[in-house]
């Protein structure tokens, strides 16, 4: 059995489209999340495939559905986007040995196959249907979500996890070459960090709006405060410390306006869901949270990088679709849970939607006002990756978990919650899921 | 600041060498009449695939905006930390955006919206590379 990628055809890119036509007929039951940890130890039993399977079977257990039961497996093949096995570096062959391999020496180690995965699950019997969805958790959602719907697989596991080796991001390969082949010199000579794209854009943004970094601290705080109550996440974890107003203010720069803090940080984690049809509610162990829509985006800029008109032109589009075949408008939503890493570009979500009737330009102005899980309108109620540490995921277990009623402390309060999106990455390129207490 | 050198390739020849003799050009899809920046095989706006040209600009541009690199990924750059990486508009087509380190100009002291002018310098192996100075009036 090869896995094949996910066609573009099961992504909802375009507007217009209508209701969709699974809308509360594909639910999320289980969640399953496996440790986190700053960095691979090398120990067979930290690396990443290792984490992917103990995700994998606290989800399935979280469900109350027995291993046979799963007749597909939604999985993200990539594990990083920054720490890369270094050409040449000597295979850890006792890690390797450990496990039942696949042709490729690092699967599971670097990243996932679900070959690897079932190889290595046993109990897992009856997988008839695998899929990759490419890139976030987010991709893999909708691919999962459009596939159960479809009638493809029935009852469907999905996950994502993340690799962290030593050393830093990027740190490596053409960045440490004295010279750059021509064509990627012509926009890679100057040097740009990650998260200078998304700098930009909110230094644009604060020009002119108005807006100062400053206005980023209660959000940050809150996202923190948050992810230090989501027991999954790596800062709860490993360093449960608040982050205070004057520890983010007085972080070092990275790309300013964009600091340490708004640069989420690298972990290893793998997080995984098990879907099914809501028909199967009766049977499974938890509530279901339906599934009223997904939908994509896939703009580009014209140039080098996105302008704010770009950017805003797109958030709200990407809104529109949203919206449209969930059925539903921004009052219906109980609470936000979109991506965050980096930090910088939260609001252009927050505005995109139209979350509490704030427009462009007004998201910090909202960030001064009561955004906790115990007022009327939450921000980023799971903490994001501010708050746990980056893995793309925290908003979608999060929003899974508020709906079941049981997020635990970090279960919002001030409002009753029914109805929540979450998603990402970028403004620019992202996949986005609505989640419903009810099917209707 | 001095950047790596660069080795054109092919496709990425005609820009190099025009640098080299202090020209600016940018790919240009003779399908659409539309520039394109980065390059690349296919036209991004009609999906067009061989008919482009490297057409000469005018060198000059606006200050749209930029952002100040304290951590920086590439090595040869490092050492000259914290620096300016501007993106300017070109004149030509204001959807059409060149980074640039701004020589001369004091880091986050950067004139957003100020004219620039394109100028040429060499980098690590000696390949001139397109970079932007402010006008003075
Ligand atoms: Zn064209």
């Amino acid at each position: 059995m090869t896995t094949p990628t996910a066609p573009d055809a099961m992504y909802r890119n375009d507007e217009g489209l209508g209701i969709w036509e699974h809308r509360g007929k594909v639910a999320a039951y289980g969640v399953g999340h496996g440790p986190t940890s700053r960095r691979w130890d090398g120990r067979p039993e930290t690396c990443v495939g290792a984490i992917t399977i103990q995700a994998l079977r606290k989800a399935i257990a979280d469900a109350g559905v027995a291993p046979e039961q799963i007749d597909g497996l939604v999985v993200v093949p990539v594990t990083t986007t920054g720490a890369f096995w270094e050409e040449g570096k000597p295979l850890p062959m006792d890690v390797i040995e450990s496990f039942n391999q696949t042709d490729d020496p690092l699967d599971g180690v670097a990243k996932l196959s679900a070959e690897w995965l079932l190889a290595n699950m046993p109990e897992l019997t009856n997988v008839q249907f695998t899929m990759y969805g490419p890139g976030c958790m987010s991709n893999a959602l909708n691919v999962a979500a459009q596939a159960v719907g479809d009638g493809l697989t029935h009852t469907c596991l999905v996950v994502k996890s993340w690799h962290n080796f030593e050393g830093r991001y990027y740190q490596s390969g053409a960045n440490v070459e004295d010279a750059l082949p021509g064509t990627a010199a012509i926009t890679r000579l100057w040097g740009g960090p990650a998260s200078y794209g998304t700098a930009l854009q909110f230094a644009e943004y604060c020009r002119k709006y108005g807006k100062t970094h400053e206005m980023m601290a209660p959000f940050m705080e809150n996202s923190r405060r948050n992810g230090l109550m989501f027991p999954e996440g790596y800062w709860a974890q490993h360093r449960p410390e608040e982050l205070g107003r004057e520890d983010y203010l007085a972080a070092r720069w990275i790309a300013k306006p964009a600091n340490l803090f708004d640069n989420d940080i690298p972990i290893m984690m793998s997080g995984a869901y098990l879907f099914s049809t809501a028909e199967r509610a009766g049977d499974m162990k938890q509530k279901p949270v339906y599934i009223l829509n997904h939908a994509s985006s896939n703009a580009r800029p014209r140039s080098l990088t996105p302008t704010l008109d770009e950017v805003e032109a797109e958030t709200a589009r990407t809104a529109r679709k949203i919206y449209e075949g969930a059925g539903i408008t921004a009052d219906d939503l109980s609470f936000e849970n979109m991506y965050d890493g980096f930090s910088l570009f939260h609001q252009f979500h927050l505005e995109g939607l139209g979350y509490r009737g704030i427009k462009f330009g007004e998201a910090l102005d909202f960030y001064q006002t009561d955004i906790s899980i115990e007022g009327p309108n939450p921000v980023s109620p799971s903490g994001g990756n501010v708050g746990s540490g980056r893995s793309r995921v925290w908003m979608h277990t999060d929003c899974i978990q508020q709906l079941q009623g049981r997020a635990g402390p970090r279960q919002v309060t001030g409002v009753e919650p029914e109805v929540a999106v979450s998603g990402g990455p970028m403004p620019l390129g992202g996949n986005f899921t609505v989640w419903s207490a009810s099917p209707d | 600041m001095s950047k790596q050198g660069v080795v054109p390739d092919d496709f990425s020849q005609p820009f190099w060498d025009a640098a080299n003799e202090e020209r600016l050009v940018i790919q240009n899809c003779l399908e659409c009449n539309r520039l394109q920046h980065p390059p690349a095989e296919t036209c991004r706006d009609c999906g067009a695939g061989d008919s482009f040209e490297w057409k000469p600009m005018s060198g000059r541009g606006t200050i749209y905006n930029y952002g100040v690199v304290h951590d920086c990924p590439v090595r040869l750059l490092q050492e000259d930390q914290p620096f300016n990486l501007a993106v300017i508009m070109l004149d030509d087509d204001p959807g059409i955006q060149m980074f640039s380190h701004l020589p001369g100009v004091p880091v986050d002291d950067v004139p957003v919206g100020a004219a620039v002018e394109v100028i040429f310098e060499p980098t690590a192996n000696g390949q001139l590379v397109p970079e932007w100075r402010v006008i003075d009036d």
